[in-house]
Order: C-alpha cells, then structure tokens, then sequence
C-alpha cells in the first residue's frame, strides 16, 4: 500500500481494477504513473544523509544577535560597565607606564601645570569624560557586589537598582565636575 | 416522464417556496452580521533556505488582515503558512506555552510566539527573527543540538546510591519549595540565546537554562551528588561567565528567573 502511495499508482491502479479491458489497464497504469512521477524520489544510504546534513551544517547562518535584540537597561548597561572599566583601566595603565619611562614629564606637577593652563571648556569637557565612567562603573561595582550577596536578585531589582545607579552617576558626574 | 422525476421536480417546487417564506420572515428578525473594517499589517521574517545557501538571509514581508487571525503572533504565523506561503518553516506544537517549540525573537525580545500578542497597532510592521546567535536550519528554525548537548552534560536526572529501603524519598515542604521556580523550565532556550555571554561563548559557557537546571538538582534536598555536581562548574566557562546581565530574566516566558538560580550557585560554590 505504502509503496503505491510512494509512487502515485493508487489512483491508476484503482480505475484499472474497475476497467475490463485489459489492454486498457495497462495502458491506463502506464499513462498515470508517467504523469504523476513528474516529481522524483531518490533512495539514500543512511551515510548519505549524514553527508547532507554536514555539507548543510557548513553552510548554515548565524542568526542576527545584539543589532536585532532590543535595548534594555540590563545587557546596554552590562556593556557600559565592560567598556568603561576597559577605559579606565588603559587609563591607569598608561598614565602609570608613562610615569615610569618618563617621570619628568609626567609627574603631579607637570600634569597639575598642564590642566591649569587650558581653558575652562576644556577643562569641564575633559572632567566630565574622565567623570562619568569612573562613576558609573564605581556604583554599578557596588551594585554587582550587591547581586553576589544575594540582593535585588528579581527582574524588579535589576531595574531599581539600575536606575538608581543612573542617577547616582549622573549627580556624581556633575558633582565632579564642577568641584 | 417517469413518476418518480415528477414527484421529486414537485418537492424543490415546494421546498423553494418554503425557503423563501423561511427567509422573508427571519430576515426581519436577524440583526445584520457585523462586517469587520480590514485592519492590514505587515509581518517581516527572516527567511534562509538551505536549498539556495549561497543566497543571504533577508527579511521577507507578509501583510495580513488583523480581523480574520487569531491574537498571537502564532497565529499570523500559521495564517501565512496556510494561506500566502507555505514554504514559511518555524516550529510549532502545543500552541498553550508548555512545549517551547515556538520560541524566536519577536519585535526585539526572545519569546514563545504562541504566548506573545500581535500588537494591533498597525501602522508598525512586527519583525520575526529566529533565536539570536544560533545556527539557522531554515527560516526561524535554529539548530538546537548544541543547547541539548549542554543541557545533558549536567546530568538532569535523580542522582543517590542510597535510595530508601521502603518507599520513596522523602521531602519535607521547605525542601520542595525550594525546587518551586526551578522545575517548570521548558527548555525553550529563549533564555540562554538572550544572554550576551552566551552569544560570545556558546562553546564553553552553559547558558542560563542549563544553569538553572543545574542548581534544580544542587537545591535537591534528595538527590546526593550535589559535591560532583558543583565541581563540575567550577572552572572559568562553565558557570562565571555569567556577568549578571540580567537578560535571562527579564526574557523567560514562563516568568523564571536563572539569574537568580546562577547568583545562588555562586553563592554555594563560594561557600565550598
């Protein structure tokens, strides 16, 4: 049954059963299943399958990741704390190697000297870049340290306490800047 | 004429008439049926043949008639299969939110499709993506191996050389609560292919469903391998490279929360 299903003969096979002619069956089979193979099936080993599926699995796309995922205040801010620690921390490396290959220039006096000699928008433009990183990731630290205590683990509190990490930065930030 | 023809050509005769006096009485009585405006939007999904893979991915748009489907983006799914294209290939089962079949990323957020509401708003288009980073299949199929891999190397399965000598084990109901918030996952990956960390380290790092299943059987009170259990996530990947973003929580269609159960294995493997 299953292999005439396979190969569209039922119908061809039924009309014949009820045909009497003979030479009409035959012809009538032959017509049908013509027509009807239009569409062909191939039989596979096992391992052909298996060779498919490798041959597909190469060729397969990766779905689109953070360019279609939508911003949230929990994975934006979790890279904002990765991109401003790795700012600061090329900042207190550099200034620490700078300091070591050339300490007359770069020591409290020279920098102090430096600043003092520039003007005011630079001088608030410049705290403010150097401000607002050290803020943020200071108070989202302290949120971090506050989750691995075993606080403001909710979906609740990742919200408050993101939000209030924001505006703890942005009073800071200011603060700062002004000071 | 034959008898029988005459007898029956009497009978339509007769039953026309009928129908007629049927309907002019009852029209009067009927209320109008109420014709729905067309409410048309546009759906864009991400399609990918394995036939044709040299093509890229794009984002192919259907428009459909908010009034004549069903209130789930399952739903406009199944209508565009059914009635526009039918070569449109996602997964779909219970269509209740039990079997996690239908999870993709709809307008930006991972979540079961079946669960997740057309917004009728329709001068905005709704995009269907399949599950973020992961290996397409075909359309919004993704190749799942990897997850199911990760998920049964935690051994999620009652693990104690010292079953009771009558009967079952035994928990009291603090014990069991516990497991409450744990157990219902349905390993819809919706979870793990919103974590970042995930993203970037699929290959080593478990992800929050696997995570959550591993502290499901660490918070066991019955089962006895709890110290093996630990050991194994206590390497750089496994486990820490969860950073507490955050996204696992906040996407889980069922309202779990890995976060929580990955912070608290921290919390036992800190205190070893």
């Amino acid at each position: 049954m299953l292999s005439t299903r396979a190969l569209g003969l039922a119908p061809a096979l039924r009309q014949a059963a009820f045909s009497p002619a003979r030479n009409h069956i035959l012809r009538t089979v032959i017509r049908s299943s013509i027509i009807k193979r239009s569409v062909q099936t191939q039989s596979l080993k096992p391992e052909d399958g298996t060779t498919i599926l490798n041959t597909q699995r190469l060729q397969r796309p990766s779905s689109p990741h953070f360019t279609i995922y939508e911003p949230q205040l929990t994975w934006i801010g979790s890279i904002f704390n990765r991109v401003t620690g790795v700012g600061l921390g090329f900042l207190l490396y550099g200034f620490s190697l700078a300091y070591l290959v050339a300490p007359g220039t770069f020591d409290s006096t020279h920098v102090i000297e430096f600043v003092g000699g520039l003007p005011d928008v630079v001088k608030y433009a410049g705290k403010f870049i150097l401000a607002l990183p050290f803020t943020f990731h200071s108070w989202n630290g302290i949120r971090h340290l506050l989750w691995d205590s075993g606080k403001f683990l909710t979906v609740k509190g990742a919200y408050s306490t993101g939000y209030a990490v924001l505006g703890a930065t942005a009073i800071s930030t200011i603060v700062l800047m002004f000071q | 004429m034959s008898v029988l023809s005459q007898a029956a050509r009497r009978f339509v005769k007769a039953s026309v008439v009928d129908a007629r006096t049927f309907t002019t009485s009852t029209r009067r009585l009927q209320a109008e049926p109420l014709q729905k405006p067309v409410l048309n939007k546009e759906f864009k999904i991400y399609r990918w043949n394995p036939d044709e893979p040299a093509k890229k991915p794009t984002l192919q748009s259907y428009t459909i008639d908010l009034n004549q489907t069903g209130p789930m983006i399952l739903d406009a799914l199944i209508k565009i299969k059914n009635e526009i294209d039918p070569t449109l290939t996602f997964r779909r089962s219970c269509r209740e939110g039990i079997c996690g079949s239908c999870a993709m990323n709809i307008n930006g957020q991972n979540t079961l499709a079946c669960l997740c509401r057309i917004d009728r708003d329709a001068s905005k288009d709704s995009k269907i993506y399949p599950l973020p980073h992961m290996y397409i299949v075909k359309d919004l199929v993704p190749d799942l191996t990897q997850f199911y891999k990760q998920y049964k190397s935690i051994q999620p399965y009652l693990q104690n050389d010292n079953p009771p000598e009558k009967g079952e084990f035994l928990q009291s109901q603090e014990e069991r609560r516990k497991l409450d918030g744990l157990y219902e996952c349905i390993l819809c990956a919706c979870c793990s292919t919103s974590c970042p960390s995930y993203w970037w380290n699929q290959d080593e790092y478990l992800g929050p469903a696997t995570l959550m299943q591993a502290y499901r059987w660490i918070a066991d009170s019955r089962d006895s391998n709890g110290a093996k259990r630990k050991e194994y996530l206590q390497n750089e990947l496994s486990m820490y490279r969860c950073h507490t973003i955050f996204n696992c929580s906040r996407t889980c269609p069922k309202g779990l929360n890995p976060a929580a159960a990955i912070a608290k294995i921290k919390l036992e493997l800190a205190a070893d």
